[in-house]
């Protein structure tokens, strides 16, 4: 039996939901990084499958997007971390906790 | 021979994708995740959309996991214990049945469709843009339709690139910039 649409969406679903738990559970804010990128990787995954199950081209270019901003984000996201580990020399969460006190 | 892939290459993203999460040492995560990824670019082949599925390898699993990889050795993150609070493992895990679950019940909403749908040839005109694997398709739809995104896209990614210049120069740099110096 060929994999229908539902089986891709389900896929997809469950690899955002871990990126998800991830995100939440996790101290490590490079951790915390990748499980952003499994959730934007997921996004694009139903993406895919709604643009080849529906024949149009449109959720295929919106890919195309998603990994532009996933790309400069990253960029971004890192030189952030390394500037906040090169000031409080730690990169976990719970220890960045200037605005609490 | 199609629906065994599928769920090869699902469980395999998937148990990968816990791994990355419930492994103690970030390195071991970025490995995992290089799996991950791979395992969606094979579920990207299996939809046809080849030029997709390079792009993941090449962008994703190649330079942005590349880029992981130097900053977590950079920073030299040892492997601490991962201390969860009790509250904190059961919000995460109850956040995660219910996404889990609310998104398969979403993707059972959707009529299901079984085969592929037979491919077309490339659009003349108005029509939405038919799916197509060939690399020209998605230029024809980056230059006609998604023009102004694309330019946007293209900004961003210059507005990121000067971003990360300033983030990375440390604050005092500027005095001991070689262009403002005084020629001898």
């Amino acid at each position: 039996m060929q994999p229908g649409l539902q089986a891709y969406l389900t896929v997809a679903g469950i690899l955002f939901a871990i990126g998800f738990f991830g995100v939440l559970l996790r101290k490590n804010t490079l951790v915390i990084y990748m499980c952003l990128e499994l959730m934007l990787t997921a996004t694009t995954l139903a993406l895919v499958a709604f643009s080849r199950f529906y024949g149009t081209m449109d959720g295929a270019l919106f890919v195309f997007f998603i990994i532009t901003v996933a790309a400069a984000e990253v960029a971004v996201g890192l030189a952030i971390i390394v500037a906040l580990y090169r000031r409080r020399r730690t990169v976990q969460v719970d220890e960045l906790n200037y605005l609490k006190h | 021979m199609s629906a065994f892939f599928f769920y090869f290459f699902s469980a395999l993203s998937i148990l990968a994708a816990l791994l990355v999460v419930v492994n103690r040492e970030a390195v071991n995560s970025a490995m995992c995740m290089i799996v991950a990824l791979s395992g969606v670019a094979a579920l990207f082949v299996l939809l046809q959309a080849y030029f997709l599925a390079v792009l993941q390898i090449v962008v994703y699993a190649g330079a942005v996991m590349v880029l992981f990889l130097f900053i977590i050795m950079l920073l030299d993150t040892s492997a601490r214990r991962i201390h969860v609070t009790e509250m904190n493992l059961v919000a995460a895990i109850a956040a995660l049945l219910v996404l889990a679950g609310g998104a398969i019940w979403l993707a059972h909403q959707f009529p299901s469709v079984g085969e592929l749908p037979k491919l077309t040839e490339l659009p003349t005109d108005q029509a939405p843009l038919a799916y197509s694997t060939a690399a020209k398709a998605f230029g024809y739809g980056l230059f006609t339709r998604y023009m102004l995104p694309f330019q946007v896209a293209g900004f961003l990614l210059l507005i990121a690139m000067v971003g990360v210049i300033v983030l990375s120069k440390r604050p005092g740099d500027a005095k001991s910039d070689p262009v403002k110096e005084p020629r001898p």
